[in-house]
């Protein structure tokens, strides 16, 4: 089922936590509402499913109005961060209440419900805990739970509310890929709410990156993650690192370095800032190319894959970071006050309009 | 991990608080009971019989339990409802309201009798409306009972409302999502999860009542046979110098007050069954 969200709007108090969003999630697909706690995300979530009246603006479940329906009919699967799960209940009885709530003339019977919830048990890997209690189960397995009895009433739309965010890293990981499959056979509509920019590239066809109640830019991992639409995608989205500069004419001019800007042709000597990703910054020891800044290296520390370099620039308090690969590192053999040359690969810039 | 007082034991002390524990409880509890089958024993076993099942006797039993039992259960219903609305809503006057729940503690036993009594009466506030209609409260079982509801309606508001305040609300949205109106959420989700603390409220509600003396016998008429209670019995054989024909049926009481705590701890254990 299709989802159209027209013009939501909704204030808490004096707080807009929707401002006029638009959105829309084709038949099928996986789509994050990825940004910072505050940014609107999950009452937009809570919004889709029923459970938040909006002030303005409408939501549309396959073309048809769907706004003033009650959260039991809009045949919506959510999982919460905490899980929710039902703790009198067995896990059996956790999937099967859906199905035991409804109402007498469509209700399945006995039989038909446990085969089901069998078969989900299979399909989350749990069938030999079925009797057990939710206080009996480890985080994962709980939100597996959770989302076998979102499934079992065969919901129209699956939203998930920040599913991983109390599970362990590994764990996380884990779950987020075992959706990512489940997704692919199942193929319910499905949005699920993120604060990690990793799961949400990991795990989305699609990404909605918002912040401050609007929407800032959708598309896909790749397109958002290679052609932030704006600043604050940019600095949501991996490591940055912010020179201050000018841009004009298409020109910028970033402390020492001299930049082609195409997208800001129509610049006339107007301040900008450029954003650059920390891996996407070399570090050589000739000054042979001009795009290049002189700097020191401050401090280097191994993280998993990668080095992180901090090098402090000529100016004297300003640092910019950058991740180098291990085999990298090891060829350049860095130490700690050494003079360097730092070349941004790939810039981006952005008059200046907006401030971290 | 339970038990251990050995060098392992994070927490200090355990040694001298059990011994405090045993000590405190023999001298409050155990000591006093004890006294209490000591002078029953003085009976023979004949004597005892007799004492604790002549008519007059039997007939306060009922009239007891039967009362608390019945206040206890008008307590859990009404208990229930009481904390549910001082959790849920909000409104003027929510403060005075939770504060008046605990007054029935405080408030003198005896001043409470009169009161209930005088209010219930033949011309009382409330008795001269309820007597046309053939209902009698004031000096009969049903007067018992009323005064049984009023001291034990604390207990049940005391123990739900916590776990009531506790309850996540997200439990609900996720019953409505998967399609339960709010009569089957509250049926299915909230009500069992609600059960456990019911269940200890009922119980204390109910024990106070048995054991209710104060309140009691200023609305209850004492007629033998019909409205007298047990504990008055007891007063009335001691009054008598029949000190063991008083202790006699105190230890029936206090036999069965304990079989029933007993059953429904069981009854609460059980319930609780989910929460390892």
């Amino acid at each position: 089922m299709s989802i159209d969200i027209e013009g939501i709007s909704k204030t808490f108090g004096g707080f807009t936590a929707l401002d006029n969003v638009s959105l829309k999630v084709p038949s099928g697909e996986l789509v994050a509402l990825l940004g910072p706690s505050g940014s609107g995300k999950t009452s937009l979530l809570r919004i889709i499913a029923g459970l938040e009246a909006p002030d303005s603006g409408r939501i549309l479940f396959d073309g048809e109005e769907a706004t003033k329906r009650q959260v039991q009919e809009r045949q919506v699967g959510f999982v919460f961060q905490h899980y929710a799960l039902f703790r009198h209940m067995t896990v059996f009885d956790n999937i099967a209440f859906g199905l035991t709530v409804k109402p007498k003339k469509i209700r399945p019977g006995k039989q038909e419900i446990r085969d089901k919830v069998n078969k989900l048990l299979h399909l989350i890997q749990l069938e030999n805990l079925a009797d057990r209690y939710p206080a009996q189960l480890s985080g994962g397995q709980r939100q597996r739970v959770a989302l076998a009895r979102a499934l079992a009433v065969e919901p129209q739309v699956l939203l998930l509310d920040e599913p991983f965010g109390a599970l362990d890293a590994k764990v996380r990981l884990e779950l987020r890929r075992w959706l990512r499959r489940l997704h692919d056979e199942i193929h319910v509509t499905s949005v699920f709410v993120t604060h990690d920019q990793e799961e949400a590239l990991e795990v989305a066809d699609r990404i909605v990156v918002m912040n401050n109640g609007r929407i800032e830019q959708q598309g896909t991992p790749s397109e958002v993650y290679d052609h932030p639409a704006t600043p604050f995608v940019y600095d949501f989205l991996g490591n940055v690192n912010l020179f201050q500069g000018r841009v004009h004419e298409g020109t910028a001019q970033m402390g020492g370095l001299n930049l082609s800007s195409p997208e800001n042709a129509s610049a006339h000597d107007a301040p900008a800032v450029g954003y650059v990703r920390s891996h996407d910054i070399a570090i050589e020891r000739q000054a042979g190319d001009p795009g290049a800044i002189k700097a020191e290296v401050r401090y280097l520390l191994s993280v998993g894959p990668l080095v992180r370099v901090d090098l402090l620039l000529p100016d004297g308090n300003r640092t910019i970071e950058v991740d180098l690969t291990r085999e990298e590192a090891e060829r350049l053999q860095l130490t700690i006050g050494e003079q360097v040359f730092a070349r941004p690969r790939k810039m981006r810039v952005f008059v200046d309009d907006y401030q971290i | 991990m339970a038990r251990s007082g050995g060098k392992n034991n994070v927490l200090p002390g355990f040694t001298p608080a059990l011994g405090y524990t045993i000590f405190y409880l023999s001298l409050i509890v155990l000591i006093p009971l004890s006294a209490l089958f000591f002078k029953t024993a003085t009976l023979s076993w004949d004597g005892f019989v007799a004492a604790v099942t002549a008519p007059r006797v039997l007939a306060s039993y009922r009239v007891t339990f039967g009362a608390s039992l019945a206040a206890a259960v008008i307590n859990a219903f009404f208990g229930v409802l009481v904390a549910w609305v001082l959790v849920r809503y909000r409104f003027t006057g929510k403060k005075l309201i939770d504060a008046l729940v605990d007054l029935p503690f405080a408030l003198p036993t005896a001043v409470a009798g009169i009161t209930l009594a005088s209010i219930y009466s033949q011309n009382g506030w409330l008795g001269r409306y309820l007597e046309p209609h053939g209902i009698k409260v004031a000096f009969t079982p049903l007067g018992i009972a009323v005064a049984m509801v009023f001291i034990g309606l604390p207990f049940v508001v005391r123990t739900v409302q916590p776990v009531l305040e506790e309850l996540d609300q997200e439990i609900e949205e996720a019953a409505s999502c998967l399609g339960a109106n709010r009569w089957q959420t509250f049926r299915r989700v909230l009500l069992p999860t609600m059960l456990p603390a019911i269940l200890t409220g009922f119980a204390l509600a109910f024990a106070r009542a048995v054991g209710e003396y104060g309140s009691i016998i200023f609305i209850a008429g004492n007629m033998p046979m019909v409205s007298e209670i047990t504990p008055l019995l007891i007063i009335t054989k001691l009054e008598q110098y029949d000190y063991a024909g008083a202790t006699a049926i105190a230890t029936v009481m206090l036999v069965v007050s304990f079989l029933m705590l007993l059953c429904i701890n069981l009854l609460q254990k059980w319930s609780r069954r989910f929460a390892e």
